[in-house]
């Protein structure tokens, strides 16, 4: 017999004896123990859990192929992962201080929110955009405010990821257009845009165009940036938003990486070979409450993704197949009663994060249910990355939990499960057939009722909410955006037209409708068009024009 | 209140946030509860929203909102339903409404403003027991 | 609000009463019926199309781009979107009107969403009057979606005067849509999603079905592609629908059935009346509920019984 066989049976022998002695007086505090996502929760797993396992195949080492382990070979003993906080509000000028603020506080990227009207193309003069000016980021109507954005700050230096989808393409070129005017070339420019649309017509709802020419604009830039920017991450894969709307982790994974697929697919199909872009792919997740699940889970996306690339789309190089990804701790688990616990779930979620090899993290800050955050919250957030980094030792080994019957377990059923979804999805013709069908959103809006029925009926406890309430009379000092900020960010508007080259920006704006309508890469257009200062909402009413806009229509 | 009459929610969502899982999240509550629900989708405008809940003959309109938006939208969906002389719809707000905005909203005429961490029950409850039908 | 109000306002094209007469129709509310009896000689002019077809067969974008094409042919149009009610809660989530959102503030077009309410045959029970009191209101189409595709889901015919079955190109084993009941009363076929492999593999299933269909018929039903994301082929079904009235006219088919239906709705309030009635009568009498214990002990038969009542209560004066 072998050895994981005699263990069986030796903690067979354990859990009718030992185990039995205890729950005969004690019961277990639950019949049935499960995770967030519903996988079944054995009492204790052993060497018998994890015996089809094979080191070499299956972990291997971090660095290499399948990259259970991580990415880095070195993890975060060569370099903490970055700690990057999403924010921006208001005004570039208001967004730029906090920039700052950050940066001197320790942080080592830069993400930036964009409001809602940036998001979907709108000028700030736009009548959708009244009252949402600045409101969830900054507002950005022109290169004019992305200046002042980054007033300051060296973009050969600091690393910035962008989070902006539909008009991706748009704010990349401002930004090159920003570094260009501080004299730094695109080649060396470090960042992100998430430019993910198909999360967004599924869990986020920022999306302008159709599918089919919002893939376009995405492999464009694919294309342009692997020709003139080898250091930018084209696309974040997001996953984050589907776990927000209510997934599980199994479906955040699956969904994701569906996602991915959809886009490799994409991209090959004009002609890019695999190996040319694949490597700048990047993703994003989220970190939810069960601790044990999450470090499993991004395990399990690292291993499933690099065997994705290397069967399915036969990628040559490793990097091609590398799952490299940022985090942000989970918004939808913030309570807005007693905040002040949101800190200790936030520092759970970072350290899941880290656990799990995250590449760059966003701590939420302990007001998310309550607003946007304070100088003295967002502080706090960054501490937690701070303290975990440099006094809790977790980034002093690699992959600590590897070897984990538990944890090794747990990536293995989340590969799996995730691998049968994936599965499914193809059958349905990927995931843009998934998302027309209105599968995905479906299999979302299920597991976000289920986990609020469980939340409402107590079986799932939220300190403080459903447990351990409080009378609450305290009162928060939280943020509040300037209701001047949308008057005068329509003045600069105003005047900024005013002031620019009217002829130049007709010119440019007809280059870009002529791409548009064509086949030639948008980029250089659009680089064209955001130097004359042609104002985002003229640049996207453009392709509206010729891409026509996206109508949902799911329940 | 007879089998016949049920009461009729629209559930919207005004401005350009599209987060919607809580307001999916709620409108199945309702189906749940026996109502029957209207969900808009994303992107209304105050009078598309004032125009559906009119002709659809809404009792309650629940307006789901997270980008902060609330203190320009809601006050204007109640404006436009004055005009039409729909006072005797309920209309209540949820998402994220800070708590220092809540007064002026009840004044403008929003009846409650559900918060995070609500029970499903409460907002059945309140709607049950305050819808004109 | 008054009788008076509301057909004044009906008749007036003010939306507010027209959606509040429709609100007091589902609640069976005794002033609709008022309302609907001094409106009936203001309706017969709506042309009301029925939509009916499995689910994910696209009815709603379907019926948004048909309207939007009417529109353009300056029709006024009216649309009744019904969803099936949970027969457990007796809710619904009526997601027909989030498909219509193109429309949403065309004041020419009104937009109804109603749950079946636990009703079977693909209609609400109120349906029919509602479909009634937007004619009243002056529209000149009426599209009325039903809840789907079921052999016994074919109450439409009652109430539409062209019915468009819709149909997509599926993989064979799935989309049995057409069943037999539903085959009958088409008027028009329509395959949608045309852009989706096997869409003229259905087309001619479809028209092999027709084929061997041996009943004596004035109308073969056409059947057509439409592609409601692209609007490919919705002018065509546009003209289609209007040809069907046409045609409907010409052959006396649509007075026919103008009598037929009248007959047969007469005859259903009646029927309802006399129920109503006689149940009224009945409801709580000694002699009703011994009546029906005798009939549970086999000391008197069933039969009988109904005889005997409806002679003793219906006829007779009640005290």
């Amino acid at each position: 017999m072998g050895q994981e066989d005699k263990i069986s049976k030796a903690k067979e022998r354990w859990e009718k004896e030992t185990v039995e002695r205890t729950t005969s007086r004690y019961p277990e505090r639950k019949t049935q123990f499960e995770t967030i996502s519903g996988l079944p929760i054995d009492r204790l797993y052993t060497p018998a859990n994890t015996k089809g396992i094979d080191y070499l195949r299956d972990l291997g080492f971090p660095g290499e192929f399948p990259f259970t382990r991580g990415v880095q070979p070195t993890g975060y003993r060569g370099r903490f992962w970055t700690m990057r906080q999403y924010s921006g509000f208001a005004t570039a000028k208001e967004s730029n201080e906090r920039f700052h603020f950050l940066l001197d506080q320790g942080q080592t990227g830069l993400s930036v929110a964009f409001d809602l009207p940036t998001q979907i193309g709108y000028d700030s003069d736009h009548p959708l955009a009244q009252g949402e000016v600045g409101r969830v980021g900054v507002a950005i109507d022109s290169l004019a405010d992305m200046e002042v954005l980054f007033s300051g700050i060296p973009l050969d230096k600091v690393s910035t990821s962008m989070t902006i989808n539909a008009p991706a393409a748009v704010l990349l070129a401002m930004y090159v257009a920003v570094a260009e005017k501080q004299g730094v070339s695109m080649e060396k420019l470090r960042g992100t845009i998430q430019n993910d649309i198909l999360k967004e017509y599924v869990a986020r709802g920022t999306y302008i165009f159709p599918p089919r020419p919002s893939m376009r604009l995405i492999t464009d830039v694919f294309s342009f940036c692997s020709a003139h920017m080898p250091l930018w991450n084209t696309i974040s894969i997001s996953g984050y938003h589907i776990r927000e709307a209510g997934s599980t982790a199994v479906q955040e994974v699956a969904f994701t990486l569906a996602d991915g697929i959809a886009y490799v697919e994409a991209a090959l199909a004009v002609g890019l070979d695999v190996d040319q872009f694949a490597s700048r792919l990047s993703f994003f997740f989220g970190s939810h409450s069960d601790f044990l699940e999450e470090i499993s889970k991004f395990r399990a996306a690292r291993r499933l993704w690099a065997r994705i690339m290397r069967e399915r789309f036969r990628a040559k190089k490793d990097s091609s197949c590398r799952l490299r990804f940022h985090t942000q701790t989970a918004g939808c688990t913030l309570t807005a009663q007693q905040p002040d616990n949101n800190v200790v779930r936030v520092t759970l979620q970072a350290l899941q994060a880290v656990l799990g090899g995250t590449q760059s993290l966003h701590t939420n800050s302990r007001d998310e249910a309550l607003s946007l955050p304070t100088q003295e919250s967002v502080q706090i957030a960054l501490r937690t990355q701070q303290i975990i980094a440099y006094e809790s030792g977790v980034g002093d080994t690699v992959d600590p939990l590897a070897g984990s019957y538990y944890i090794e377990t747990l990536t293995n059923e989340i590969e799996t499960r995730a691998a049968e979804y994936i599965t499914k999805i193809n059958e349905m013709g990927g995931a843009p057939a998934a998302i027309e069908s209105g599968f995905i959103q479906r299999e979302i809006h299920n597991a976000a009722y289920e986990f609020q029925k469980q939340v409402d009926d107590g079986t799932r406890t939220v300190v403080g909410v459903n447990r351990f309430a409080v009378d609450e009379e305290q009162h928060f000092d939280y943020l509040k955006v300037r209701p001047e900020v949308e008057k005068e960010q329509v003045a600069r508007l105003t005047k900024m037209k005013a002031e620019r080259d009217d002829a130049l920006v007709t010119s440019a704006l007809a280059e870009v409708r002529a791409a548009a309508e064509g086949t030639d890469n948008l980029m250089p257009p659009l680089l064209k068009a955001v130097k004359a200062y042609a104002t985002l909402g003229e640049i996207c009413d453009v392709l509206r024009d010729v891409f026509g806009e996206y109508k949902a229509a799911d329940m | 209140m007879s089998s016949s009459k049920k009461i009729r929610v629209l559930v919207a969502k005004p401005g350009l946030d599209g987060h919607d899982r809580g307001a999916k999240v709620v409108a199945r509550a309702l189906r749940d509860a026996g109502m029957e629900v209207i969900y808009t989708g994303l992107r209304q405008t105050p009078e598309m929203i004032v125009r559906a809940a009119l002709d659809e003959g809404a009792h309650v309109i629940g307006l789901s909102i997270l980008s902060g938006a609330h203190n320009a939208l809601f006050p204007r969906v109640m404006e436009l339903l004055k005009k039409e002389g729909a006072d005797d719809i309920l209309v209540v707000g949820g998402g994220i409404i800070p708590e220092d905005d809540i007064p002026t909203l009840k004044k403008a005429g929003i009846a409650e403003v559900f918060g995070p961490g609500t029970p499903l029950e409460e907002i059945v409850e309140y709607i049950r027991k305050n819808a004109k039908v | 609000m008054s009788v008076d109000e509301l057909v004044n306002g009906v008749l007036g094209r003010k939306r507010r009463f027209l959606a509040r007469l429709i609100s007091l129709i589902e609640n069976e509310d005794a002033v609709a019926v008022d309302a609907l009896s001094r409106l009936y000689k203001h309706t017969g002019k709506a042309h009301v199309v029925g939509v009916t077809g499995p689910p994910g067969s696209g009815k709603s974008s379907l019926v948004t781009k048909i309207t939007a094409e009417f529109r353009k042919r300056d029709k006024t149009i009216g649309i009744i979107a019904v969803d099936p009610s949970s027969p457990f809660t007796g809710g619904a989530l009526l997601g027909d009107r989030i498909r219509m959102q193109e429309h949403s503030l065309d004041d020419e077009v009104y937009v109804r969403s109603m749950g079946t309410r636990g009703h079977l045959g693909g209609l609400a029970r109120a349906t029919s009057d509602a479909v009634r009191a937007i004619d009243a209101y002056g529209k000149d189409i009426i599209f009325v979606e039903t809840v789907g595709a079921g052999q016994s889901e074919v109450e439409v015919v009652d109430v539409a005067h062209t019915i468009i079955v819709t149909d997509v190109p599926g993989s064979g084993d799935d989309i049995q849509a057409i069943k037999a009941g539903i085959m009958e009363i088409a008027d028009i076929f329509v395959v949608n999603k045309s852009d989706l492999p096997g869409a003229e593999k259905k087309v001619t299933e479809i028209n092999a079905m027709l084929d061997i269909d041996t009943r004596e018929r004035t109308w073969r039903p056409p059947v057509m592609l439409t592609n409601s994301r692209t609007g490919d082929g919705i002018p065509e079904l546009a003209d289609m629908i209007v040809r069907h009235r046409d045609h409907l006219v010409e052959s006396g088919e649509m007075e026919e059935r103008g009598f037929q239906r009248s007959r047969d709705e007469l005859e259903d309030i009646m029927r309802f009346k006399l129920t109503q009635e006689l149940c009224q009568k009945l409801q709580g009498r000694p002699e009703y509920e011994n009546a029906i214990k005798r009939i549970a002990g086999r000391k008197e038969d069933p039969y009988t019984v109904a005889e005997r009542l409806i002679a003793e209560f219906l006829f007779k004066e009640s005290r």
